[in-house]
């Protein structure tokens, strides 16, 4: 067994807003073994940047990470660190890479020393190597002219540069956990898969754990080892990535992975669509928060959330139909790799 | 050809802005293709490669720079008042950003009803009332909808009003500019299924502009591919995918990752290095050059004219 990284119990997130709670993520489990890559997928507002920035303990007011909830990286419970250990936390045991590189860069500041910045904060080294080493993880990211390109801002930068500045930003700490919040959805696909690669390559190198948040399929199922799949701030499934693509149990994962044409095959003329729309989190529905998307819906799903059913291998899934009660459902899941398509 | 009516010829069509500097941006340089009667016709390439320009200025919203674009024999470009008017009853425009294209202070009725006023198609309110609730039917919204703004809405329903405004006039052809690009998966596929219904009950003609290639060869009968400004490739839909024949094209295809761990770890990548070049000041001859595994002298030398390597399979390059 290899040893767990971080581990999360009952995170619950709520945002008090005007209009209500809004409880964004509603109790989620999930841990990361070391050098593994675990991909949280799902679609806009599920929850899943919450639970990112959760980890790294970056929500901010009208946000709150709430009562009972518990993250452990390493043995120590984040929730519970100083501000001066959460300073050493943050960067150096763990790091993280934002969407929009843009913004999350400071515009004002070389990204060399950016990058410098990194290590002179956590004393890992005097500034004069740090410039140094900045200049080198720059090259480390495959960016040319690396000493020139230091001394520049990031609006100097492409949008596939300033991903890889900050991946080296990212890296400046060697932090045993990357999380990567949809760290290519604003690239284009051939910089896309220049990004993927290059994560997949530092991956190798470092043997850092990879927490990847995205919700492109085509994306997780290049690099991740396990996935979790998030719906209105709940893990409705997970398992390790073939279990998930290839004999996916919950019906929203059916239904999501139906939904893509596929470039490789011939698709048929109709996509499987989930129709309607996520419920509204400021009064999440007590059952199954997917049941009024449902095809397969029954009285139970719109009462009562149902509780994860195991299938081997860490593969688990939260739906009544898998209650030795709930009548058989033909030809909605598959067993075999070509039904899935 | 072939017995297919041309409803939309661009031909030679340049599209430049100039820079504060002076310097032109080539947006679109030189591109032809037609679109026949009742086809999809897709068109992918990366931000910045002028697929959005090309679709607008073919569509006269932009003045052009160069080459013309005939719809059904005329020139949009000549088009005057009336016959401007006409032809903005004939053929409309569904935007990307179902956000930023809606106007916040109209109700969903008076958005989808616009065209609608201006070309005094309605005789009386009930009328127009009426054909707005079929509109909204039939875009799978309901007539409660149309006193409502377009905040109160979701993505994917706004898009669907959208849809909805571009109907009214009951046109012959519309330009799809991403409209799925703004919305999550699990949506996307509900707009996609519309725009194909509406296709086959309407007869419509589409001008699919997006960059998810996996979506537009679902969606398409033929794909033009673009690259900083230029049409790289055109084919039929499925014959672009198992045979592609252009560099950027054969590399745009293997990037694009595929929801299949066993053939993601199977298939081998063809990498292009660096970026797309500035559309100012673009390199002379092939404009891929900088990046093509395959560059020769002569791809530095000469740009690559669009020839029929085969029947209805158009490629710019070289080495074909």
């Amino acid at each position: 067994m290899t040893e767990t990284i971080l581990e999360i119990k009952d995170l619950r997130v709520s945002y008090d807003t005007y209009a209500g709670e809004v409880q964004s993520v509603r109790g989620i489990s999930f841990d990361v073994k070391k050098g593994e890559t675990v991909a949280i997928v799902g679609e806009s507002g599920c929850g899943k940047s919450v639970t990112a920035k959760s980890i790294m303990q970056l929500i901010a007011k009208p946000g709150r990470i709430k009562e009972g909830s518990s993250i452990v990286f390493d043995g120590r419970n984040v929730l519970k660190m100083s501000k001066k250990e959460l300073r050493a936390y943050r960067g150096s045991d763990c790091a993280m890479i934002f969407q929009d590189a843009l913004t999350s860069l400071d515009p004002t500041m070389r990204v060399g020393k950016q990058i410098a910045e990194v290590l002179t904060i956590h004393g890992k080294c005097p500034k004069k190597e740090a410039a140094e080493k900045a200049v080198d993880l720059l090259r480390r990211v495959g960016i040319p002219n690396a000493e020139l390109r230091a001394k520049e801002y990031p609006h100097q930068f492409s949008g596939g540069m300033r991903q890889r500045a900050m991946i080296a930003t990212a890296l400046a700490g060697d932090p045993k956990l990357l999380i990567a919040d949809e760290p290519t959805t604003a690239l284009d696909v051939t910089i896309q898969a220049q990004i993927i690669d290059l994560m997949k390559e530092l991956q190798q190198k470092t043997g850092a754990a990879i927490v990847l948040i995205t919700h492109d399929l085509g994306v997780v199922a290049d690099i991740a080892d396990r996935i979790c799949v998030m719906y209105s701030g709940k893990i409705v499934e997970r398992g390790a990535s073939a279990d998930i693509f290839y004999r996916p149990k919950h019906p929203y994962t059916v239904s999501l992975l139906k939904a893509v044409p596929r470039l490789d095959l011939t698709n048929k003329q109709t996509l499987a669509t989930i129709d309607g729309t996520p419920p509204d989190l400021l009064a999440p529905p007590a059952g199954c928060p997917f049941s009024t998307r449902c095809k397969y819906c029954m009285p139970v799903c719109k009462e009562e959330m149902p509780g994860a059913t195991a299938f081997g291998n860490g593969h688990e899934a939260s739906c009544w139909l898998h209650d030795p009660r709930a009548p058989k459902v033909e030809g909605l899941f598959c067993e075999t790799k070509e039904a899935c398509r | 050809m072939n017995g297919k009516q041309p409803l939309l010829e661009v031909k030679h069509l340049k599209k430049y802005f100039k820079t504060a500097g002076g310097a032109d941006v080539k947006a679109v340089d030189d591109v032809s293709f037609t679109i026949y009667k009742g086809e999809t016709l897709g068109m992918v390439g990366e931000s910045g490669c002028g697929k959005t320009t090309c679709g607008r200025t073919a569509m006269g919203v932009y003045p052009r720079t160069g080459g013309e674009v005939l719809f059904d024999g005329k020139d949009v470009h000549k088009m005057k008042g009336a016959e401007y008017l006409a032809f903005t009853r004939r053929a409309q425009i569904i935007y990307q950003d179902p956000y930023a294209s809606l106007d916040p202070r109209m109700t969903v009725a008076d958005i989808i009803a616009e065209g609608i006023d201006i070309h005094h198609l309605a005789k009386n309110k009930q009328e127009r009332a009426a054909r707005v609730y079929e509109l909204l039917e039939m875009v799978g919204l309901n007539k409660e909808h149309a006193n409502r703004f377009a905040h109160e809405f979701s993505g994917g329903q706004r898009q669907r009003i959208g849809i909805a405004r571009s109907l009214a006039l009951n046109p012959e052809f519309i330009m799809c500019d991403e409209p799925i690009s703004a919305l999550d998966v699990s949506i996307q596929a509900q707009i996609v299924n519309l725009l194909v219904k509406l296709q086959k009950e309407m007869g419509l003609t589409y001008l699919f502009i997006a960059h998810d290639l996996a979506m537009v060869k679902h969606i398409s009968d033929r794909i033009a591919v673009m690259y900083l400004g230029t049409l790289v490739e055109l084919a039929e839909s499925g014959r672009l995918y198992e045979n592609p024949l252009h560099p950027y094209t054969q590399a745009l295809l293997s990037a694009i990752p595929i929801p299949d761990p066993d053939v993601e770890h199977s298939r081998s990548r063809i990498r292009l290095e660096g970026e797309i070049p500035s559309p100012i000041d673009p390199p002379p001859g092939c404009r891929l050059q900088g990046r093509c595994p395959r560059v020769c002298d002569k791809c530095r030398r000469e740009l690559p004219p669009l020839r029929e390597v085969e029947p209805g399979h158009f490629v710019a390059c070289h080495l074909v």
